[in-house]
Formats: structure tokens, C-alpha cells, sequence
């Protein structure tokens, strides 16, 4: 029996499309690791880990838990010291982990996660108790609802004060239940080296997710003994990684037997690092792939099979693909609302295969015909070795007729927009360019809202984890800390936050921390002085009564975002003419020595198009407004 | 079909276990009918008995989110036909002397006992199934009920096999 080991956790291979472990997920036994023929193994192939292992080493419980995350190999944690965590910064001021200081436990949280969505490594965030705690509330519920490995640490007040409604008490634990893959209240010192190994191996196997660890003050405070590495303990935790054959030859059967068939790609797929594999199976099979808001990035944009996004601003060619396919295979991606629009007319005609890791999302939603649990980088290699196998048999699909409707309306109805007649500048214009200019291996992170929409739709992904934004929950405020956070994971890459003035105005504290820590993000904001999606829907569902989305920034320039960039240490740029978008990004790009903010003052009358309106189906789906595309019905 | 469905749940025996499980019900959108918990023959092991209304399909889908709880170990539906269900009565009914006869007569007919005893009162215990413990308080009512409690349904499976067996105590 495989079993994972700390440094199992610690070492696993990181990074989109690097490999994740191999061995399948299988729950400690209750004993100790050098006793069981797999641990034993370990030390002797890296002997790097071996230097870890301590036996009973007296230190403080705040000590054991920074020589914890040390022997996790973290590298960086996002934090904001306060009196119940503080016991845990006085050893953390001598370690090898670096702390960096925000000034918003929110921005912490949102750090942790562009971190880990960049380097597919655990992000770790660290708050003290009550507000501090209360305030990684929304970064912990965003990383749930996007499936970010993320391990938040939290100070509690002590022991004998907890339940006594003690000063800066917050029952954090309770709290986050819902929102965490599992979670932690640290009941004695002797148990944080275990309770930390099994926060890391959760948050980042099997269905990654948020893992929080609430340590009292007394925790931290008292004397403990230190020893690793611990044994994990977790009998019910057995994520599924390898698929069953019978199903995978099954859908393989069904790919080459169908004649409208859609590769429905979810964020799963760059979660499993299986963005090689799935271009693989793609080019073997030549069926139609559309990737999800969580998955741009997950197949080249350029690579001619793929035909963008679903959803409710998706292409017109991706939304009618899965409305008239036949059979859709969908790796790692959950049907959500905003993918599948009023979800029983969503594709009335396809089978449905539906491979995750998660079995509690599979038949959800969309009840599937062929259900398929595992970790998708196996799914899709076994998928390709099953399709191989039919090919000699001589069972091939013939998509000709398929391509021919769906090329002809990716011509017809590409994505684009229409120019302001009014002379301001296009906010699509603005986020296209940054895209060409920064090239395709920049991370680019977005906000919630219509700057977000364009730039998924008009920044050309061709590489994992180069497209960061909050997808399930919607978190406004998420692009600026989740780009310091990127930044940090990824030094050496061009990181530009595409923000909203209505987000930046809720995170840009963050700046602060990016100047002073030398994190030399690039945020566009792309201002149009108003809530701009909210506006949107207001245009178009509630007669134009545009009430409370003037935010102020055009009228009275109030915050002057260039002003607000310089007071936060920052560069500060504007621009408002199409003319100079392209000095200005080049401007921007030429600084490396510091953040910078582009303030681009653009249109407000812009609006996200295609868009399937909420509660409607994908068969409405408008192409621009007041313009429904020209299906042929005869094909439905 | 929507119908009362029992799950067993056996859970780490874990401070905080309960509050994860009920907590998922609620957020599901599920209404527990009846809930009990205890230890079972391993000390670590807790086991919860759950009855809830619910169509086969959303059923599946609150088993899986279930399933999901790090601490939860393993969960069984125990179907009426092969499992043992039953239920624990308390109530105390009004009986004078008249009537006290009668009513120990009925405590005898449902093979209930008498825990309690005072001057105008007895307090009942019984143990079964829901429907025959709805038909011993329908008995009684016309006595008059002065007050009552039950406790949640546990069930067990019918039969030899044990469903926290040598693989879930190796887990453990």
C-alpha cells in the first residue's frame, strides 16, 4: 500500500502540467511512519528529508508549528500578525518561510490563492483570531468554490476562554464549516505537526480546496515535543484517482461513435496538470473542445479545435456546440449555472460522459450517462489508450459534417465589438492589446465583472495557469492580491491584474504591500466610472434606471487612480485615447523595479456580448444586442 | 419516489463530527425526520442514524456530499425489509383510579412497561417501531398525555454481516 508521507505532500511535483503523485491517495494506517515498507522507502531516495526528521524535540507550540510549515517546504506565507496568532511570528521572525505583511487579512487570502492557482502549490495564509479570522472569510469561501489548495492558519484565544465570548473570539472553525474542505480547531501542541501534514495533503489531493488550522493562543504559547515527520490520520479521506476501465472504454466507445461530440473542459483539468494530456486526446479524436472560465489556458486558444468559452458570455460557436452535440464529455467541470444557462434545455440531445474527481459532482446537475471518477490526467490518458484501441478496430467518428456547421458559424458570429461612437475608448481594445503586447506567457488575473468577461474573451490563453480569476464565488477585489499572489509564485513571469474601478477600489490596499515587498505587479484598471456588469444588466433588464453603479470615478475622478497608485508606492500611468493604449502598456511594461496602476478611462456604455441572460436557455443566446444568431434549425 | 429514507453514518468519534454532518443537511437543503448518535463497539467510532425525506436523486447527491467529510468513515441506507428499526418512548399519561387499569392493560398488550408511578400519573416506556408507537399513543390519548418525549430511530442490519466490520476497523 502507497501511503502519503508529509514529504510525499511536501515534494510532490508542482506546477500546471507538472505531475501530481502517482501513488493513489490511500488513508494512513495508525502507525508510525517508519514503520510501514512505503515511509521506510522514502528517506533512502531523497535524503533531503531525511535532515527533517526530528524525534521529541522540546520547543514551543508556536515553534512547532513554523518548523511545520518549514518541513512542508512552504515558502512563503500572506499574513497579518495580531494577539492571539502573535505567539507563532516570534519564531516565524527567524525563519526560512517568508512572511509578507498585507494590509487586509482579505488581500492574505486572495494572495494565498493566486499563489496557489500559479504554482499549483498550497497557498498559506496566516490572520489572528476573530476579525482577523472572520476577515479570510471570503478568500476561504472563493478558493472553495474554485477548488484552490489553500491552507489558512488562524490564532484562537485560549483554551479556557474559548466559548466565554472572549475578546476578539470568533468561533472560525464553526464558521467555515460550509466553506472549507475540512478544518481544525488544534486541541494540544503535540498534534499541530500532524494536524499541519494533514491540512497540506487535504487542501492539495484529490478535489483541492481550502483547509483552515485555528490554534489557540496557549497552543502557541506552551511547551510541546516536535516530531517528524507525523503520522496522518485520516481513515475516511480515499479520493478515487484512477478511473474504472469498464467506463473509460465505455466513453471511448461512445467518442468514436457519435457525430456531434464536445471535450467540455473544466478547471479539474489544469488542477491535475493534465493540459499535455488533454491536447493529446483532443488531436487524436479531432473533437470540438471548449474550456470553461476556470479552464482558458487549459488548451491553446490559437489551436483550431477549440472554440472558446461556454456559458453565459461565451462564443456563440462554444454555447451552440454543447447545445446541439450529441454527446459531450466533460473533464473536470461541474455543469455549473452559468455553463449550462436554464439547465433542462441545456443540450437536450447529449449523452453525457462525466469525468471528475469529485463523485458529488458527477450527476449534480446534468444526470450522466457515463460516470467517470478520477483524477483527470489519468482519465485522459486512459481515455487516449482506449480511443487508440478503437481506432484499430477500425471504429472512427466522422466529424466532417460537425466541423463544417461549427466552422461556419465561428465565422459568422466571432467574438468582437462594436466601437464607441462616442469617442471614448473601448475598454476591449484596452484588454486585447495588454494581452498581444504582454504575450501568452504573462499571468493575466482578473476581477468580477465585465472586464473580467473581455478578458477572458479577448487575451489569448495558450498556456496553463496564465488566466487567474474568481470563477465560482464572483469576488469582486479578488485581481490585485491574487496578482501579488501570482507575482510572488511566479517572479519571473509578467503578472497584470485586469481590474474594475468598482474592484480596485475594494482591494488596492494591497498595492501598499506589493511596493514595499517588491512585488512589481501591473494592474490595468479599466475604469468606466460604474459597476460596469451591474450597469449592464440595468441597461438591459431594468430600463435603463442606472441606480447606485456610479461609482464617482469618471464624474468627479474621485479616487484620482493615478494620485491613489503614487501615495501606495506605485507607478502610477493614465491613458484615454486609443492612440496612446500601446505606449502606455509599453510604458508600463518597461517597469520592473515597481507596480504600476494604468488607470484607462474607457466607455461606460460597453457592454459583454454574447450573452445568454440569466434564467433563460443557451438557445437565446444574443450575439449583440437585439441580435440572435442565425441557427440552422433544420439542425437542431 | 420521495420516501423516508435511514442512513447509517459512521463517523470518527471526533469532537464537532455531529455539528459537520446535521450542518450539511441544512445547507443541502434536507430536513432530518430523526437523528441519534452514539458509540459503537470501537470507542473512535460513532455511529449516526439519520431519517430523512427525500426523492431517490437528491438523496444520492446528500450521501456523496456526505461522503465527503473527511471524518465521516462510511454510510449505509439500512432498507426497512432487511434491517431492525426502533424507536424509544417516554410518556407520561394521566390515570386515576379508573382508568389505570385499563391503561396497564394496553401497556401490557404493546409490551411496554411501567417506569414510573404516582398518584395520578404513570410514566410508560416503550421501544419499537414508529407505527407501532403511534398506535400505543393513539391508545393512550383518550387517557390524556401530559408529556412525552422519544428519541431518535436507530437501526441495525438484519443477518451476520456487520457494516463496521474488519475494513472500517482497519481504517481506524
Amino acid at each position: 500500500m502507497t501511503k502519503p508521507t508529509p514529504d510525499m505532500i511536501a515534494h510532490r511535483g508542482p506546477g500546471p502540467g507538472a505531475d501530481r503523485p502517482a501513488g493513489r491517495a490511500v488513508p494512513a494506517p495508525a502507525q508510525p511512519v517508519a514503520a510501514s515498507p512505503a515511509a521506510a522507502r522514502v528517506p533512502a531516495e531523497r535524503p533531503a528529508v531525511r535532515a527533517k526528521a526530528l524525534v521529541n524535540e522540546p520547543m514551543t507550540g508556536a515553534s512547532a508549528l513554523v518548523r511545520s510549515l518549514e518541513a512542508l517546504d512552504v515558502d512563503v506565507v500572506f499574513g497579518i500578525p495580531g494577539g492571539a496568532i502573535l505567539p507563532a511570528y516570534d519564531p516565524l521572525f527567524d525563519s526560512s518561510v517568508r512572511h509578507i505583511l498585507v494590509r487586509h487579512e482579505q488581500g492574505a487570502g486572495h494572495a494565498a490563492s493566486g499563489y496557489a492557482h500559479a504554482t499549483g502549490k498550497v497557498g498559506v495564509c496566516m490572520a489572528t483570531s476573530g476579525p482577523g479570522a472572520t476577515n479570510l472569510v471570503t478568500p476561504i469561501a472563493d478558493a472553495y468554490m474554485d477548488s484552490i489548495g489553500m491552507v489558512a492558519i488562524t490564532g484562537q484565544v485560549s483554551r479556557s476562554a474559548i466559548g466565554t465570548d472572549a475578546f476578539q473570539e470568533a468561533d472560525i472553525a464553526g464558521i467555515t464549516v460550509p466553506i472549507t474542505k475540512h478544518n481544525y480547531l488544534v486541541q494540544s501542541g503535540e498534534e499541530l505537526p500532524r494536524v499541519l501534514a494533514e491540512a497540506f495533503h487535504l487542501a492539495s489531493t484529490g478535489r483541492p480546496g481550502p483547509v483552515l488550522v485555528d490554534i489557540p493562543k496557549d497552543v502557541l504559547q506552551g511547551q510541546t515535543s516536535f516530531s517528524w515527520p507525523p503520522t496522518l490520520d485520516l481513515p475516511g479521506y480515499r479520493p478515487t484517482l484512477h478511473p474504472h476501465g469498464k467506463q473509460i472504454r465505455e466513453a471511448a466507445r461512445m467518442m468514436v461513435g457519435c457525430r456531434r461530440p464536445v471535450l467540455y473542459v473544466g478547471g479539474g483539468v489544469l488542477r491535475a496538470g493534465a493540459a499535455a494530456q488533454l491536447r493529446v486526446l483532443a488531436e487524436l479524436t479531432g473533437i470540438p473542445v471548449v474550456t470553461t472560465l476556470m479552464a482558458r489556458g487549459a488548451f491553446p486558444d490559437s489551436h483550431p479545435q477549440h472554440l472558446g468559452m461556454p456559458g453565459m458570455h461565451g462564443s456563440v460557436s462554444a454555447v451552440y456546440a454543447l447545445q446541439r452535440a450529441d454527446l459531450i464529455v466533460a473533464l473536470g467541470a461541474r455543469f455549473d449555472d452559468r455553463v449550462t444557462g436554464k439547465l433542462d434545455s441545456f443540450a437536450p440531445n447529449a449523452a453525457v460522459v462525466h469525468a471528475d474527481i469529485d463523485p458529488a459532482e458527477i450527476s449534480k446537475n446534468r444526470v450522466a450517462d457515463v460516470p467517470i471518477v478520477g483524477d483527470a490526467r489519468f482519465v485522459i490518458d486512459e481515455l487516449i489508450a482506449a480511443v487508440t484501441a478503437e481506432h484499430a478496430a477500425g471504429h472512427q467518428a466522422d466529424l466532417g459534417e460537425w466541423w463544417r456547421t461549427l466552422n461556419d458559424l465561428r465565422g459568422r458570429y466571432p467574438l468582437g465589438w462594436e466601437e464607441p461612437t462616442d469617442g471614448t475608448l473601448a475598454p476591449q481594445y484596452v484588454i486585447k492589446r495588454i494581452g498581444e503586447i504582454a504575450g501568452p506567457e504573462a499571468v493575466y488575473v482578473a476581477g468580477v465583472g465585465q472586464h473580467q468577461m473581455w478578458a477572458s474573451q479577448f487575451i489569448s490563453y495558450e498556456n496553463p495557469a496564465t488566466w487567474i480569476n474568481s470563477g465560482g464565488l464572483g469576488t469582486m477585489g479578488f485581481a490585485v492580491p491574487a496578482a501579488m499572489g501570482a507575482k510572488v509564485g511566479m517572479p519571473d513571469r509578467t503578472v497584470w491584474a485586469i481590474d474594475g474601478d468598482g474592484c480596485f477600489q475594494m482591494t488596492n490596499q494591497e498595492l501598499a504591500t506589493c511596493a514595499l515587498e517588491n512585488i512589481p505587479i501591473k494592474v490595468a484598471v479599466i475604469n468606466n466610472g460604474n459597476l460596469g456588469m451591474v450597469r449592464q444588466w440595468q441597461t438591459l433588464f431594468y430600463n435603463e434606471r442606472y441606480s447606485n453603479t456610479d461609482l464617482g470615478t469618471h464624474k468627479h475622478r474621485v479616487p484620482d487612480f493615478v494620485k491613489l497608485a503614487e501615495a501606495l508606492g506605485c507607478i502610477g500611468l493614465r491613458c484615454e485615447s486609443a492612440a496612446d493604449v500601446d505606449k502606455t502598456i509599453e510604458a508600463a511594461m518597461a517597469i520592473d523595479d515597481a507596480p504600476v496602476v494604468v488607470d484607462f478611462v474607457v466607455g461606460k456604455d460597453a457592454m459583454v456580448w454574447p450573452m445568454v441572460a440569466a434564467g433563460t436557455g443557451n438557445d437565446e443566446i444574443m450575439f449583440a444586442r437585439g441580435v440572435r444568431p442565425a441557427f440552422d434549425e433544420d439542425d437542431l | 419516489m420521495s420516501d423516508k429514507h435511514t442512513l447509517s453514518v459512521l463517523v470518527e468519534n471526533k469532537p464537532g463530527v455531529l455539528a459537520r454532518v446535521a450542518q450539511l443537511f441544512s445547507r443541502r437543503g434536507f430536513n432530518i425526520d430523526s437523528l441519534a448518535v452514539g458509540e459503537t463497539e470501537h470507542p473512535e467510532v460513532s455511529r449516526i442514524t439519520i431519517v430523512v425525506n427525500a426523492d431517490s436523486s437528491p438523496l444520492e447527491q446528500v450521501t456523496k456530499q456526505l461522503n465527503k467529510l473527511v471524518n465521516v468513515l462510511k454510510i449505509v441506507e439500512l432498507e426497512q425489509a432487511t434491517s431492525v428499526h426502533r424507536e424509544l418512548l417516554l410518556v407520561k399519561v394521566r390515570a386515576d383510579r379508573p382508568t389505570r387499569t385499563q391503561i396497564l392493560e394496553t401497556v401490557n398488550l404493546f409490551r411496554a412497561r411501567v417506569v414510573d408511578v404516582a398518584p395520578d400519573t404513570l410514566t410508560i416506556e416503550a421501544t419499537g417501531t414508529a407505527d407501532k408507537l403511534d398506535a400505543l399513543l393513539r391508545d393512550l390519548e383518550p387517557y390524556g398525555i401530559k408529556e412525552m418525549v422519544q428519541s431518535g430511530l436507530v437501526a441495525i442490519g438484519r443477518g451476520s454481516r456487520s457494516i463496521s466490520g474488519p475494513a472500517l476497523r482497519a481504517a481506524a
